[in-house]
């Protein structure tokens, strides 16, 4: 079932006069910049699913809030769809551009307003980087915790609307733990506060259901987030595995000696490989799989920490356990785990990142029952985790040019994404549903569920102009969702199948 | 239920026990008759808010630990289940609701703890019991039984209902069960008082946030900064010698967490101020405990409840009167486009306006 949008089961969306909307646009705003040239609007097809492209009806790039509300005062007005983009790097195509929708490019607001050292909090524009808040913070030794791969390029705007996660969460929180007070644009295009500068607000938390809502209820236009100390020392120990299962018991067991690491990451071997071969992190290329798990805090803590820990990876069968010796070395073995995905592209021509989270304890069962479908599928799966948190990122490797093998990928992926919802997981961890996994939210929630989270977005938005067909499918695409499983009976795995 | 039933296919659903079953018919009927349901669990925080009119819907039955695997760092309970019983249960494991939830009263359960939202004094260090809260149950106005979230520490799938409830004081939904993350107990800790004024206490208090400094709670009563320190042996025994001070009993915390300090025995009402952690001392007509390391500030008090709550919006923050029947707002008002939205809200998940009715703001 393709995932572009498809008036027919996400939904009508309403016809626009393009020249008279960039009319109106241009009249009120003569100063905002406008794209609307085919040649022009082509770098806006996709965001970073780029295997799906759309061309929006034309692109808006305000450096304003008062323009952004009038941007938005005018689409409502028009009843004209609007798709909200920030750097444009998220990996679920949360915003794919819809060819009758105006596409809004929050990048110029990249702005940090205000880092307060006192307050411990960074007041920023939505389009400035996950890492340059860090990076303006570290002036005054504290940071902004949550860390996505992609915090390089990727904007707080669509951090907040993902709810962006990292390798640090099951330590630090995803960002819904890490906001103080979001400033939105409504679709009528008024401007509204959630959460505040204290530790909560009067009235219903609106900022946590805004936080990953992916753009479906209102605008991001400004962003308060705390700030930590930084953490005057990191460890990495580094622990190899002759067998995979080993490996992810001793994540429960790490966590059970009352150990939370800042982080707690596992690759198994097709990675580990890709990634030595890449970055030369020191890897070693014949374990089954590894554990890298980081200590940070004071001196006297890392060390007590670092004690236990290697004492619980000793006992849990470790064939090898080696410690960052110096901040070098501790990079170095980040840099292969942070490149992953890319050290993976270059072993295939394509490849598909899943994000699927369990409870830590079904990892063992999760990693064979990957290893079955990648044999049923013919199509090789590279294992890259978030152990401590359960957030796998299996990443699919296959070849576009060979007729059938991404529409094999894509199902080799929702097979992977129903089994963790089957034994008690979800869907996506931090990469957001988008229009990625808009089928499997028809596993992950049942009719009335969706029809509850539907009464939500009208409750902000009930022209559903805000990002149409993205997150929440209809009940009519899961309806033909279904009815494609069972058409499909034949298909491997039957016992997977739930309609 | 044949709701229920009707989705028990789906992988890792479970039907409603009886009781829940019970909660689920007495909604049903109540949203066919339109009657006004008053939701409690063991009416530890009835205190807080208007009372609410209608029929009694009591959760206290609804009770009992449905799993918990400490090596997952998660328990799920039903709604009914009292906090001295999960406290418990998570005491024998050496882990701990990270949050320091308040009770109030030995009946107080886990549905009231989530449905106030309310935080003990951990809460800067650690996070907020929203913060905790990875998956909901619930009971809609729909009159449907449905899961939000899960087990899992990491989920972005649809929108965040189970926080969106927490906090909530029961008006857009009742959560019947609900999975929480835990959090090992520290393995050491400190208690410290230290002679200062409250002005110092703030300036310091400021100063030391900036810092990787193991505090995880901190409290001006008026008289001392009190301190609790928190981490590996190292880091506490480090700050406790570099911070000096007289040792302070360890049951200060509960008896701040529960509001029995002496303080609190004062006849005015008593407000709660959530404010930036860097106000400044009110510097009012009252009397001022400072806690949260600055963030949340108890004020005993005779001024209005306009003056009170202006006051906190001036400093960009918000009060609440914890002396019942004392304010005629006893949250503290909303902008109006904000108040329009949280209607929005409302009525399409309480339809039939039958949850907890007025019991947060009149129009809700």
């Amino acid at each position: 079932m393709n995932i572009l949008h498809d008036e027919r089961i996400d939904g009508a969306l309403p016809d626009v006069d393009k020249p008279a909307l960039l009319n109106a646009l241009r009249t009120d705003m003569p100063e905002l910049q406008i794209l609307h040239q085919r040649e022009d609007l082509k770098p806006y097809e996709c965001d970073g699913l780029s295997a799906y492209r759309t061309t929006p009806l034309l692109v808006v790039l305000p450096d304003r809030i008062e323009q952004v509300q009038q941007i938005m005062r005018i689409c409502h007005q028009r009843h004209v769809p609007v798709v909200a983009r920030g750097a444009g790097t998220g990996l679920s195509g949360g915003a794919l551009p819809l060819e009758k929708g105006v596409l809004l490019v929050m990048a110029r607001f990249n702005r940090i307003l205000e880092i307060d050292p006192e307050a411990r909090c960074a007041r920023v524009q939505p389009g400035v980087r996950n890492l340059a808040i860090s990076e303006a913070a570290a002036a005054h030794q504290l940071y902004y915790a949550p860390d996505p791969s992609s915090q390089i390029a990727c904007s707080i705007g669509g951090n907040v609307a993902e709810n962006a996660g990292g390798v640090h969460c099951l330590k630090y929180g995803l960002t819904v733990h890490n906001l103080l007070q979001v400033e939105i644009v409504t679709v009528e295009g008024e401007r509204m506060t959630l959460g505040s500068h204290a530790l909560d607000a009067a009235g219903y938390d609106l900022m946590a259901l805004f936080t990953g809502s992916e753009g479906m209820l209102g605008i991001v236009v400004e962003v308060t987030v705390k700030l930590l100390p930084k953490p005057p020392m990191a460890r990495v120990l580094m622990a190899s595995f002759d067998d995979i299962g080993k490996a992810g018991r001793a994540v429960g067991e790490i966590i059970s000696a009352g150990i939370i690491p800042g982080g707690l990451e596992m690759m198994d071997n097709l990675a580990i490989r890709a990634a030595e071969d890449f970055i030369h992190a020191g890897y070693p290329v014949e374990a089954a799989a590894i554990l890298l798990c980081e200590l940070d805090g004071v001196e006297s803590d890392v060390n007590e920490d670092t004690d236990t820990v290697r004492n619980v990876l000793e006992a849990a069968g470790a064939t090898e356990i080696r410690i960052a010796k110096d901040e070098a070395e501790r990079q170095r073995f980040w840099a292969g785990r942070k490149n992953a995905f890319p050290a993976v592209g270059r072993m295939s021509p394509d490849y598909y990142c899943m994000d699927g989270t369990i409870p830590r304890r079904e990892l063992p069962h999760v990693l064979q029952g990957i290893a079955d479908l990648s044999d049923t599928y013919g199509l090789r799966v590279a294992n890259v985790f978030h152990a401590g948190d359960g957030n796998m990122h299996p990443l699919i490797l296959f070849d576009a040019n060979q007729e059938g093998e991404l529409e094999r990928a894509e199902e080799l992926g929702g097979k992977i994404l129903e089994l963790c919802v089957k034994v008690g997981g979800s869907i996506t961890g931090e990469h957001g549903v988008g229009r990625e996994k808009i089928n499997q939210m028809c596993t992950q929630f049942n009719d009335d569920e969706l029809e509850l989270f539907h009464a939500v977005k009208a409750a902000f938005d009930p022209q559903c102009l805000l990002n149409p067909g993205k997150n929440i499918p209809t009940l009519h695409r899961c309806a033909e969702f279904g009815a494609m499983h069972i058409h499909n009976g034949e298909l491997p795995f039957p016992e997977l199948e739930r309609f | 239920m044949s709701q229920v039933e009707q989705h028990s296919h789906r992988p890792g659903e479970r039907a409603a026990s009886d009781t829940e079953a019970a909660l689920l018919e007495q909604v049903c009927s109540a949203i066919h008759s339109r009657t006004p349901l008053s939701i409690q669990g063991g009416g530890s925080k009835s205190f807080l808010g208007h009372s609410v009119p209608g029929e009694l819907l009591d959760i206290s039955p609804h009770r009992g630990i449905v799993t918990y695997d400490p090596t997952e760092l998660v328990i799920t309970v039903r709604a009914g289940t009292r906090l001295s019983t999960l406290q418990a249960e998570l005491d024998a494991q050496g882990q701990m609701l990270a949050f320091e939830p308040p009770h109030f009263s030995d009946r107080a359960t886990v549905g009231g703890m989530l449905a106030s939202g309310l935080s003990g004094p951990r809460r800067p260090w650690t996070g907020s019991a929203r913060d905790f809260v990875l998956g909901t149950r619930v009971i809609t106005g729909q009159g449907k039984l449905l899961r939000f979230g899960g087990e899992v520490m990491k989920n972005v799938a649809g929108y965040d209902l189970s926080r969106l409830l927490v906090g909530s004081y029961g008006t857009l939904g009742i959560i019947t069960e609900a999975s929480m993350k835990v959090l090992p107990k520290p393995r050491a800790s400190a208690h410290l008082s230290l002679e200062m004024d409250p002005g110092a206490a703030l300036q310091k208090l400021s100063e030391w946030g900036q810092k990787p400094f193991p505090i995880t709670a901190a409290c001006h009563d008026g008289n001392a900064l009190h301190l609790r320190l928190e981490g590996g042996t190292g880091s506490v025994k480090d700050a406790t010698e570099m911070l000096g001070g007289d040792e302070l009993d360890p049951a200060f915390w509960t008896q701040l967490r529960e509001l029995t300090l002496p303080f609190f025995s004062d006849p005015r009402p008593l407000w709660r101020l959530s404010l930036p952690n860097h106000s400044p001392l009110l510097n009012t007509e009252g009397d001022e405990l400072i806690d949260w390391g600055g963030a949340q500030r108890w004020l005993k008090t005779d001024m209005s409840e306009h003056a009170v709550q202006q006051l906190a919006l001036s400093l960009g923050g918000h009060a609440t009167c914890y002396t019942p029947g004392h304010s005629e707002y006893p949250f503290q008002p909303l902008p109006p486009l904000l108040m329009k939205h949280h209607q929005q809200l409302k009525q399409k998940l309480d339809p039939s306006a039958i949850f907890n009715l007025g019991r947060l703001y009149a129009l809700l």
